[in-house]
């Protein structure tokens, strides 16, 4: 059974993430754990024990090679480069660090932000993903964020200067967002990505700011069709442009696809470490656990100081249910799964006959013998797909 | 024995919230049965779903001692009868074991037709009847107005009628004086051979069948062997006793009064309500008159939603109908829904609190199919069928012509909604055979077929008039219509528990409602879903639920997995509240709603 863990290694690599919980400001659409601050941080503290845990990380998952890292928050760029230098070489030290891996930080393209680009550059991060997010004022202040289109393209440009890659990242689908519009911002931004794009139809989550004004009537998203239509024109300006889709909302060059993220969709073996981080790991037995740490920074950071590691959850993850996760992962990608690593557990697999309904429907192709991807009309609607499919 | 000249037996007749329970409670605390603290709002409606729905739904009886003006002791027995045209027997059967009536009637709100159902009925049973006005304590109360209408509606002098308020003991002793002077006594020869009737029965858990009777003619005894003259069946008699509203077990009952008896007699069906308890050896000459069986007039199937509840629903019906004799099932196989049962109920109330009672009480969920009369098909061979299930619907080619069932329904409707009502009426294939007013109301009697009367009409009955129409009817009989079987496509596929019967004339219409009802039911799938209705091999409506556009999720990294995993399992779970055919989820409840016509 050890064997594979080493098998899965080497195929899809062996990630590291990195929470940063603190913004200075929270977006009123954001549902991730992030917890607001001006000052008051001690990030060298918080730096040793984002260490101290990775150490306890590595200690149950030795002989991996670190393959990518990404630096996600929260608000990553508010890390002062030194801590994220120190969170790098702790990682070159218990794992090992992979030549060639990716390493990735989040970025916001304010001025003040841009200025550490050169300080990440110099700790070893050689991807920044920026989150423009709109390309005209009033939406930007709409999604309450802190900068202008002016100041984001500004940062964006430094980032192109400074890493080999960049992700230039836009939310869309927003209110009273015309067909017209969208295409005009996102020529734009086809004009200025370098490689990578992440376009994310913008998503009411449950508890933020938005849902209630969602709730009350007061913000109106586009409808089923009109999202439909929006994510169309997505999809044939990006392949005119030569950036293909090649996750559900990510588009990239040919090989400029996001390792990291490529390992999540691939349920590869990653370590995520900070406040509220989750994990992947696979044991000596073969058993994929998932680990969770606390939410709270106070909190996480404590148990870090008091017993070396913030996890408050461990699960081992069960064959139908890790099934069931790589199948939800892995059709969100244009290359699709391989049938064969979808075993649910007592003999059960996929139903034929509902596959066969599918790719009928032109909502799921086989590109290859045993292996099933969904189709751009089948990725639309993949969540009704993946519930058609799952056991 | 009490005198038969010192008892009076009543019963109150009053439409649903004009203050029937409500002034029974108060007879009964002020003649002092229960103490203050015992006293629950409404003692005599002690089912759940008959406290919530404010109806009776099983007669009771009360025994009161009350020492009137005269010095005398009088005893009172009031039976409280079920409130509602399913069960219209039930009452005429209560009334008819009473002597008089107190006619109960809402201050503002007057007269209503089930009320006047029951007063019809009370007069059928040579009743001596005192008109009660409550409610006088609202400012809305208009007893003038109300003492008007008693008279012109009904045609009973108010002149006398009483001026009370239940909610506050306002004029309840004028009440009970009333019942002692106004009302008859029973008459009963106490040497002749025993003679009482089955009023009503119910199981209770620790007496087994408890049997409410009134006696006639006779003694009732403890130990007594008797005879139910419907069915010939012999008991021994092994208690005896009144309710006050408390059990009180007595040795005997007398002529004049009214109690129970149990008879360790194994369940309610085996007592018809309306018979005649005679003695064993000694039976009297002739049976009451104006004993029925009961017939179900409306049948549904009920199946569980959940397959593996089939048993679970299986024990609910058996404990139910060891309670209610009128309620009647047969096992029923349906290649869309499996296993359920056919059920024949006394009308669509009946239908709905057994729904209820079984979703509730036993926790089994259920998909109710279309509602159906009885219908009788005359066959080209001769032969006759009745039909309750659309499914066992003979080939058309076999039959010769159908009968439906028509009743003859009472509306009361206020002025300003007769227009809305003549014409729910009229589109129901309705025949108007009296339109007559009572100051700003208008009373209509119509004919209308039954089919059109069971799905929702009753529904339809309240919107268009704001809830101000009340509604009574009685069965008139069968006659001959252009019946067919309309039948409804899912993806192509018909899903037997849609098909329902229809006349020829109003399917083109049904047929759409039910297809846009279908489209708004069912939700999007993955691929386009056509719905059709249609008679024989024709398509006669048709509506197309379009393919479900955009469903996925923008953002899903690392630690979403989780999160998404659960979400898919609570999916699953919504999906187990739809029933699948072929490769369509429909949703349980739009069984029923796709019914429902809301022809505005």
């Amino acid at each position: 059974m050890e064997k594979k863990a080493e098998l899965d290694t080497p195929r899809v690599g062996f990630g590291l993430y990195v929470h940063w919980p603190f913004c200075l400001a929270k977006c009123p659409y954001c549902d991730f754990n992030s917890h607001v601050r001006h000052g008051g941080i001690d990030s060298g503290a918080f730096g040793q024990a984002l260490v101290r845990e990775l150490k306890q990380f590595a200690q149950r998952t030795k002989g991996r090679t670190v393959t990518s890292v990404f630096f996600g928050g929260g608000t990553p760029s508010l890390m002062p480069p030194d801590t994220v230098g120190d969170v790098l070489d702790a990682a070159a030290d218990y794992w090992g660090i992979a030549s060639n891996a990716e390493v990735t930080l989040e970025a916001n393209p304010t001025s003040a932000e841009a200025s550490h680009f050169r300080g990440y550059r110099i700790a070893g991060v050689n991807r920044v993903s920026v989150g423009v997010q709109a390309l005209n004022e009033a939406d930007l202040k709409m999604l309450g964020r802190q900068h202008s289109v002016a100041e984001a393209l500004k940062a964006f440009r430094a980032a192109v200067q400074t890493f080999p890659q960049t992700s230039f990242d836009l939310i869309y689908a927003r209110p009273h967002q015309s067909l017209a519009a969208w295409r005009a911002e996102l020529q734009q931004a086809l004009s200025e990505q370098q490689g990578h794009m992440s376009l994310y139809q913008l998503t009411i989550e449950p508890g933020t700011p938005f849902a209630g004004l969602h709730a009350r009537g007061k913000l109106i998203l586009p409808d089923d069709d009109a999202a439909a239509d929006l994510y169309n024109v997505t999809q044939e300006l990006t392949v005119a442009a030569g950036v293909p889709a090649y996750e559900v909302s990510n588009h990239a060059w040919p090989g400029r696809q996001s390792r990291h993220n490529m390992l999540y969709w691939r349920y590869g073996e990653y370590a995520g470490i900070g406040p509220g981080a989750h994990s992947r790991l696979i044991d000596v037995t073969g058993q994929r656990v998932g680990v969770s740490t606390l939410r709270d920074p106070q909190d996480w950071q404590s148990q870090v100081v008091a017993v070396g590691h913030g996890i408050c959850e461990e699960v081992a993850i069960s064959a139908t249910d890790a099934a069931r996760e790589r199948l939800l992962m892995g059709l969100r990608l244009v290359e699709g799964i391989e049938l064969a690593d979808l075993e649910f557990g007592a003999g059960t697999s996929i139903d034929t006959d509902k596959l066969d309904h599918l790719i009928d429907h032109g909502l799921v192709v086989a590109p290859a013998p045993g292996r099933v991807a969904a189709t751009p009309a089948g990725r639309m609607v993949l969540d009704a797909v993946i519930d058609v499919l799952a056991v | 024995m009490t005198d038969p000249t010192h008892i009076r037996n009543f019963s109150i007749i009053a439409h649903i919230d004009h203050g029937k329970s409500t002034l029974a409670d108060r007879l009964i605390q002020v003649t002092g049965g229960l103490t203050d603290r015992e006293m629950k709002e409404q003692v005599l409606d002690n089912m759940e779903l008959e406290r919530e729905r404010g109806i009776t739904i099983k007669a009771q009886t009360v025994r009161l001692d009350y020492k009137a003006a005269d010095g005398e002791s009088y005893q009172l027995n009031l039976i409280d009868t079920p409130g509602h045209v399913d069960f219209a027997y039930e009452v005429n059967r209560s009334l008819a074991a009473v002597e008089g009536s107190l006619l109960v009637v809402d201050a503002s709100q007057g007269v209503e037709a089930q009320t006047l159902a029951n007063v019809y009925q009370a007069i059928g049973n040579d009743h001596e009847i005192v008109p009660v006005i409550n409610k006088i304590d609202l400012p809305a109360a208009e007893p003038d107005r109300i003492r008007t209408q008693i008279e012109d509606v009904i045609g009973l002098d108010a002149s006398d009628a009483l001026e009370i308020s239940a909610k506050t003991g306002i004029g309840i002793h004028d009440v009970l004086e009333a019942i002692v002077t106004r009302l008859p006594s029973p008459k009963g020869e106490l040497e002749a051979p025993l003679k009482a009737m089955l009023v009503d029965s119910w199981y209770d858990a620790y007496l087994g069948v408890v049997v409410l009777v009134r006696i006639i003619d006779g003694q009732l005894r403890k130990g007594q062997r008797i005879k139910l003259m419907s069915t010939d069946a012999n008991y021994l008699v092994d208690r005896v006793g009144i309710f006050r509203p408390k059990q009180e077990m007595l040795d005997k009952l007398d002529p004049g009064e009214i109690g129970f008896f149990t008879a360790a007699i194994k369940q309610v069906a085996d007592t018809r309500v309306g018979d005649t308890v005679t003695d064993e050896k000694k039976p009297c000459s002739q049976a009451l008159p104006g004993f029925q069986p009961a017939q179900p007039v409306v049948f549904a199937g009920f199946f569980p939603l959940d397959n593996a509840e089939f048993e679970d629903l299986r024990e609910a019906m058996a404990k139910l109908r060891l309670n209610d004799a009128s309620f009647v099932y047969e096992m029923e196989t349906s290649a869309a829904l499996g296993f359920g049962f056919r059920c024949g109920f006394l009308g669509l109330l009946h239908l709905e609190i057994i729904r209820e009672r079984i979703e509730r009480e036993f926790n089994v969920e259920l998909i109710t199919t279309a509602p159906s009369v009885i219908y009788h098909i005359y066959m080209n061979d001769g032969s006759t069928i009745e039909l309750h299930n659309p499914v066992d619907m003979p080939d058309i080619v076999k039959i010769d012509h159908m009968d439906e069932p028509w009743i003859t329904a009472t509306i009361l409707v206020p002025d300003d909604y007769l227009g809305a009502v003549l014409k729910l009426c009229e589109d129901r294939r309705g025949r108007q055979k009296e339109l007559t007013y009572a100051g700003t109301r208008a009373m209509l009697v119509y004919e209308l077929p039954l089919n059109e009367v069971v799905f929702d009409f009753y529904d339809r009955l309240k919107s268009v008039s704001r809830g101000y129409a009340s509604f009574d009817y009685q069965m008139l009989g069968y006659e001959q219509g252009d019946l067919v079987k309309m039948q409804i496509l899912v993806n192509a596929e018909p899903v037997d528990a849609l098909s329902v019967i229809v006349h020829r004339g109003r399917s083109e219409q049904r047929g759409r409602v039910m297809c846009e009802k279908l489209k708004d039911l069912i939700p999007r799938h993955l691929f386009k879903i056509p719905v059709q209705a249609a008679i024989g091999g024709k398509i006669i409506a048709r509506e197309t639920i379009s393919a479900l556009r955009k469903d996925v999720t923008a953002k899903c990294y690392g630690g979403d997995i989780t999160r998404k995993r659960k979400l898919l399992d609570k999916q699953k779970e919504g999906k187990r509240k739809m029933r699948q055919f072929g490769k369509v989820d429909i949703p349980q409840d739009a069984f029923i709603a796709a019914l429902k016509m809301e022809e505005n």
